[in-house]
């Protein structure tokens, strides 16, 4: 019981160290705002869940104590951190950061100028 | 078996958080900044968890709450404002009109 724990915890906190360390790597060599946003948001999130799951574990297994602080964290976390991802994806967009040239797809492009046009158009009659 | 991991786990996170400093010195946009500032609360949020893990003490917890809850917070900001070149709107003016 005890080995299984360990070994638990240790594969927990390592692979999500090593996660968020694939998350700032990617942060470094992705060529562009939104691909770059993308790999920070999923692997940081992700990792981070894990080593919080390990530390709940840990605290479970050893101290016997099952801390609801670490447990509100971790939802939070998983809740907020997509959402901060969204919006600063969204802000960059709206502000006008060029996408990357090798970028084959923009769906959000005729959106906005629909919508633009709309607004002229009901602004002029 | 435990120990020597999160020595490990503290290294791998530190050089994460160097990269990340590099994106926000480095980045060609206000976007990146952010992005990079968001990676590294997240990532100090897991630097302290490891920290408590290593000391056997669950007194860090509330500090991994009020950094997850600043780092949102300010992420959201600095976004709001890059995006409509203020963080609130002025109430006030309405009444006025």
């Amino acid at each position: 019981m005890s080995l299984i724990g360990e070994l638990l915890i240790v594969i927990l906190v390592l692979l999500g160290a090593l996660f968020c360390g694939l998350g700032a790597f990617g942060l470094v060599r992705l060529p562009d705002v939104y691909l770059r946003s993308h790999a920070a948001t999923k692997s940081a999130t992700l990792g981070v869940l894990c080593v919080l799951t390990g530390a709940f574990l840990f605290f479970y297994f050893y101290i016997d104590i099952v801390s609801i602080k670490l447990l509100l964290a971790i939802v939070f976390v998983f809740i907020t951190s997509p959402v901060a991802g969204h919006l600063n994806g969204r802000s960059a967009y709206r502000s006008g950061v060029p996408l990357w040239k090798g970028s084959v797809q923009d769906d959000l492009k005729p959106v906005l100028e629909k919508n633009e046009t709309k607004e002229n158009d009901s602004q002029y009659k | 078996m435990i120990p020597i991991l999160l020595n490990i786990s503290l290294t791998i996170l530190a050089l994460a958080m160097l990269a990340c400093l590099y994106r926000l010195i480095q980045g060609p946009t206000r976007s990146d900044r952010i992005a990079a500032l968001d990676t590294i609360g997240i990532n100090l949020l897991a630097v302290v968890a490891v920290l408590s893990m290593r000391q056997k003490t669950e007194d860090y917890f509330e500090i991994v709450l009020v950094i997850g809850i600043l780092t949102f917070i300010g992420t959201t900001a600095l976004a709001r404002y890059i995006e409509r070149d203020t963080v609130m709107e002025h109430g006030g003016d309405k009444l006025d009109r």
